[in-house]
């Protein structure tokens, strides 16, 4: 829900500018992999803030516990096993919304407002504007929104927008144990990220790395991974993230372009009529004929 | 069949003919401004016409339904009128005299004229697409059947397709307005026999062969 109403840097389906006077800082979110120890205190906190409970699964071998992002469960703890450096290592990855830059979303939203862009960065849905057509779900290139069952409504990570606008961090930050996740403004993430890689290279994750996409225009939640060279380790994060070109196509040039064209082919219509004008019959020769 | 024919006007459609052409006509153009209102904000005010914005992504897809069952009669009962001839190519080679409302030489039309034909062919396409692109996005009953690319290809199809279609649909209301005495057919379900001389020929002569006794 929009607290910060006066920084709102895009709007889904919105031509003309949206109240963007109030300039905040870039925040983002740092999820250090390397640090994290799976004990999914981020996703209890996550349904605690938001007051969302999820059902109760059953095991189908893994830890990963729902199976999948729902509408209930926004942030979801994500196992891997894998053999990296010849030894057995549990890959554990927080996911949920990354908080484009250019969100494919927000492109592929039909509805006014129903997906907003702050100026701090961060991505947020709109629900009572959303109409349920699932648009934003292949606009995204990270598969996050999830259709409610419920309501027909799409719901995602917030990245705690009701809390950072009043100066809180995100509710996952302040329930995590290890600082495996930590919360502050774009620039200051990407220097204690670079500090964190620096120290995992001397111990020998030479690829660690942080994972900020540029396809995306660069994310508002990073990972550090001590294998950034192969991020699709981690349950398919994806390489090199981009929207797809698909919808890049359709919600980019040929919006406009079929619109202006529909509304030129009824111009040249009326145009030909006042020009050349209408076919008419003579009905007098059917008088003669019989 | 039972026609009739007086002798001013002859039979174009029957009763049964015209309802299914408006049935089509009256979804076709719930469908262009339901989705035209989520294909362009500029249009998105169109989604008050069908109780709101929620309701228009509801029911888009059954009036698609409709449309695709209704067009499929209509089709069917039409198809073997709109097979291009070579008449038909030379027509549309004039397609520049025709637009121009200069009629003279231009070889003997049939039922239907090569933009009638081209345009019925054009329907066939895209509504089958229509249909077909439509069902991989419909949320929230089919779409999660599909991998998301093929959900991203086919929004990108049925927008394409609905653009084609539109286009075609403004051109052929257009023509009924051009050319005077044609709305009548699918009316009243009559035409002239000056507009059938005129327009038509060949069907003309078709038709009012058994009056000849």
């Amino acid at each position: 829900m929009a607290l910060q109403s006066l920084d709102i840097v895009r709007r889904s389906a919105t031509t003309t500018p949206s109240p963007q006077q109030r300039q905040t800082t870039e925040v983002a979110k740092l999820i250090d992999v390397t640090k994290c120890i799976g004990c999914k205190a981020c996703q209890s906190a996550c349904m605690e803030w938001n007051d969302l409970r999820e059902e109760v699964g059953i095991n189908e071998g893994s830890y990963t516990n729902p199976h999948d992002l729902t509408a209930n469960s926004w942030t979801l703890m994500r196992f891997a096993e894998t053999e990296e450096n010849g030894t057995l290592e549990w890959l554990i990855r927080k996911d949920g919304c990354m908080h484009c830059a250019d969100p494919g979303c927000l492109k592929a939203c039909p509805s006014p407002g129903a997906i907003i862009q702050y100026a701090n960065g961060i991505v947020d849905f709109h629900e009572e504007n959303c109409i349920g057509c699932g648009y934003c779900i292949a606009g995204c290139p990270f598969d996050i929104p999830r259709l409610s069952e419920k309501d027909s409504k799409v719901y995602k990570c917030t990245l705690c927008s009701d809390r950072v606008a009043v100066g809180l961090e995100p509710a996952c930050i302040k329930a995590c144990p290890t600082q495996a996740l930590v919360f502050g403004s774009k620039e200051d993430m990407i220097e204690h990220a670079n500090e964190r890689i620096a120290d995992l290279k001397e111990r020998g994750f030479e690829n660690a790395g942080l994972y900020d996409p540029p396809g995306v225009g660069g994310t508002h939640v990073m990972y550090v991974l001590h294998h950034a060279d192969k991020p699709e380790l981690y349950n398919d994060l994806p390489k090199d993230p981009v929207i797809s070109p698909t919808v890049g196509l359709w919600k980019g040039i040929f919006k406009p372009l079929a619109t202006a064209a529909i509304f030129f082919t009824a111009l040249a219509g009326f145009f030909h009529y006042v020009t050349v004008g209408p076919n008419e019959t003579e009905e007098e020769d059917e008088e003669k004929k019989p | 069949m039972t026609t009739r024919h007086s002798p001013r006007s002859i039979d174009r459609y029957s009763p049964s003919e015209r309802l299914n052409h408006w049935i089509t006509a009256i979804t076709f153009l719930m469908l262009a401004f339901s989705g035209l209102a989520l294909f362009h904000p500029s249009m998105f005010w169109f989604t008050q016409v069908f109780g709101g914005p929620t309701w228009t992504r509801i029911l888009h897809p059954y009036i698609g339904v409709v449309m695709f069952v209704s067009f499929s009669l209509l089709a069917f009962k039409f198809w073997r009128h709109n097979f291009l001839t070579r008449n038909d190519i030379v027509w549309l080679r004039r397609i520049g005299d025709v637009v121009r409302n200069r009629e003279e030489g231009l070889p003997e039309v049939d039922r239907y004229n090569a933009g009638q034909k081209l345009l019925f062919w054009t329907m066939i396409g895209t509504i089958s697409l229509l249909l077909l692109t439509g069902i991989v996005i419909w949320r929230p009953w089919f779409a999660h059947y599909f991998p998301i690319d093929i959900v991203r290809l086919a929004l990108l199809l049925h927008a394409v397709c609905a653009f084609v279609i539109i286009c075609g649909i403004i051109v052929h209301i257009y023509a009924a307005i051009w050319i005077k005495g044609t709305l009548g057919a699918m009316v009243r379900g009559t035409v002239t026999r000056a507009w059938a001389r005129k327009h038509h020929p060949g069907w003309y002569k078709q038709v009012t062969e058994g009056e000849k006794h």
